[in-house]
């Protein structure tokens, strides 16, 4: 392959050869029939052996057989909460500042306990621009943001609405 | 009424029965181009459409298929040429249909009174009909590629044009081969010629005498069918869906059915030139028909053993099926079971009936008669399927490799085989 010798040394590249061997074709090969054949050998194979091996396949038939998530799955989200039932987050706003898609919205409210500063009074993540990334659970200082729920293949609704997940959905998932 | 087999309600049911064959294969085919490529790439395919819980290992798929194509709406784009577009899917199933009338089912149904030819149309071209009737098939792609004011419309049919008209000259000159040996074109007198034995043991069948004539045949079939690795004038990745971009709905189901037909009549060509038609190996029509009771009793011991076989599998996937689901479905597994034990034991009831039965005289005509239609049935789908087989194997020709295979490869090679098939038939002293 010819390239410009300027293109090179504007690029500050010195010009090298590449050699590419292609594979070739025997007379068998040729033929092509031979391979054909071996082709479909192949192919029959694979239909046998899932036939009379279903079972073996890949595949699970999902809403019948769910599949178990590996360990540390960032699935749905869930709030965690205190020892008292309250939600542990504390308003403190790490989790949307890091969430690169913009899907956390929380709006804080002062805290009746004098201890803690601010509780939410909204938290609501919009699954549709979530993308599942796991910053925010990262970016919590209080542990209150989880997303160990193996929750992934199910998350269906039929309208936008159905996809905002409220403070209360989160916390009782 | 002396003339039995010219009867018009015979002719009648001859060509309705011509008719219905390629669609009753049309489920059959469509269920395993898309189950069996599934298996062939480790997926699982079409398996969720039930009726009552039945699935039918998805084929019901199809038939909700063909009720969404049915209902959808029929668009026609703006800017079509109204009736060369409407008249494209039209042309393209009537020509598909047409070609199956020439292929017999079964030798002649010997009645007291008359032999009954079995064959849609009885017509002294013979095999020259389906060339001749299959030429036209090029027609209904260029006018719907043509109609359809669209470029990967036209570039489609611009393909099909050039690849059918090309493959039509090996298609034709494969055949001469078959033609010089049985000496005549009449389907009828090509299969009881292949009848015979060679040597005393080789069933005479054309793929034995005419080893290369049949692969030549075999690869201008599937170009002419249009399919994997012949798919240029529909080949999705390049332009979309070719001739029939512009179509939906029942015009699209026709195209659809059109390939699949055409696919049943290329095999149904294929079995009765060079496969023995409907040649029970071995075992010619007199045979059969001596042999009625044996034949019956064979018939009623495949039954038996499909249930051996088949019960025990259903028990053990019944109960798979009622671990894993809740609905209706998890009874299929009992469905086949019972079906199958019921087909079983009216198998053994009719064995241990059989030696005691008295059989009507026509009885060995209709039973080697169905016998033979059971075998080309099973010949023509296996070839079918060996279509579909090969689609989801092989990757495509680019369009200057087919191009080189008709024109470089397969004329010569067709017109090799002629002369020296031309030279062997005159040192033997035979042919006619």
């Amino acid at each position: 392959m010819a390239i410009d010798p300027a293109l090179l040394q504007r690029l500050g590249l010195r010009p090298t050869e590449i050699l590419v061997v292609r594979p070739t074709m025997g007379f068998w090969q040729r033929v092509y029939l031979i391979e054909v054949v071996r082709g479909l050998g192949v192919t029959l194979r694979h239909l046998l052996r899932n036939l009379f091996r279903q079972q073996d396949m890949p595949t699970s038939s999902f809403p019948e057989v769910v599949r178990t998530l590996p360990e540390g799955f960032r699935g749905l989200h869930r709030l965690t909460k205190k020892e008292d039932g309250t939600p542990r987050c504390v308003a403190c706003m790490m989790c949307p500042t890091a969430c690169p898609a913009d899907c956390i919205h929380i709006e804080a409210a002062e805290s009746p306990d004098p201890s803690v500063e601010k509780i939410p009074l909204r938290f609501e993540i919009d699954l549709m621009r979530c993308i599942f990334c796991g910053f925010c659970v990262e970016a919590c200082p209080k542990d209150a943001i989880r997303m160990d729920t193996g929750r992934f293949f199910d998350l269906a609704g039929t309208q936008r609405e159905d996809f905002v997940l409220s403070m209360e959905r989160l916390l009782h998932d | 009424m002396d003339n039995w087999n010219s009867h018009p309600a015979i002719i009648a049911g001859r060509l309705l029965f011509a008719w219905m064959l390629p669609l009753l294969f049309l489920p059959l085919m469509i269920w395993f181009e898309r189950k069996a490529s599934a298996f062939m790439q480790d997926r699982t395919g079409p398996n969720r459409a039930a009726i009552l819980g039945l699935r039918l290992g998805g084929v019901i798929h199809t038939l909700a298929d063909v009720l969404k194509l049915l209902s959808k709406e029929d668009v026609v784009p703006t800017r079509v040429h109204g009736l060369y577009w409407r008249l494209g899917p039209f042309v393209a199933i009537v020509v598909a249909q047409l070609l199956f009338v020439i292929v017999p089912f079964a030798d002649d149904l010997r009645l007291p009174a008359e032999d009954i030819t079995l064959q849609g149309l009885q017509l002294d071209i013979g095999l020259l009909w389906p060339l001749a009737i299959g030429a036209l098939m090029v027609y209904s792609i260029v006018l719907a590629g043509w109609a359809s004011n669209n470029k990967f419309g036209t570039l489609g049919s611009l393909r099909a044009a050039a690849q059918m008209v090309s493959y039509e000259v090996a298609l034709g000159l494969s055949i001469m081969g078959a033609i010089m040996i049985y000496g005549s074109v009449d389907m009828n007198t090509i299969v009881r010629a292949q009848g015979e034995l060679l040597w005393g043991f080789l069933p005479r069948w054309g793929i034995v005498l005419q080893p290369l004539g049949f692969v030549l045949f075999l690869v201008a079939a599937f170009a002419e069918t249009n399919r994997t690795p012949f798919d240029l004038p529909e080949r999705d990745s390049e332009i979309v869906a070719g001739y029939h971009t512009e179509y939906s709905a029942v015009r699209f189901a026709f195209f659809f059915m059109a390939e699949y037909i055409h696919i049943v009549v290329a095999s149904g060509l294929v079995v009765t030139l060079f496969l023995g038609g409907w040649q029970v190996p071995w075992l010619g029509t007199e045979a059969l028909r001596q042999n009625a009771r044996a034949v019956l009793g064979v018939m009623l011991g495949g039954l038996v053993l499909a249930g051996i076989v088949i019960v025990p599998a259903a028990l053990r996937w019944s109960k798979r099926l009622r671990r894993e689901y809740t609905d209706a479905r998890r009874h299929e597994g009992s469905f086949w079971a019972t079906m199958f034990t019921g087909a079983a034991l009216a198998g053994a009831a009719g064995l241990a009936l059989l030696p005691g039965l008295a059989l009507p005289g026509w009885a060995p005509a209709v039973v080697a008669a169905v016998a033979q239609l059971s075998v080309f049935l099973a010949k023509t789908l296996l070839v079918a399927l060996t279509f579909i087989w090969v689609r989801w194997t092989l990757p495509s020709f680019r369009y200057d490799q087919l191009m080189r295979l008709g024109w470089k490869h397969l004329l010569p090679w067709a017109l090799v085989n002629i002369t020296v098939t031309g030279i062997v038939l005159v040192l033997l002293g035979g042919g006619s």
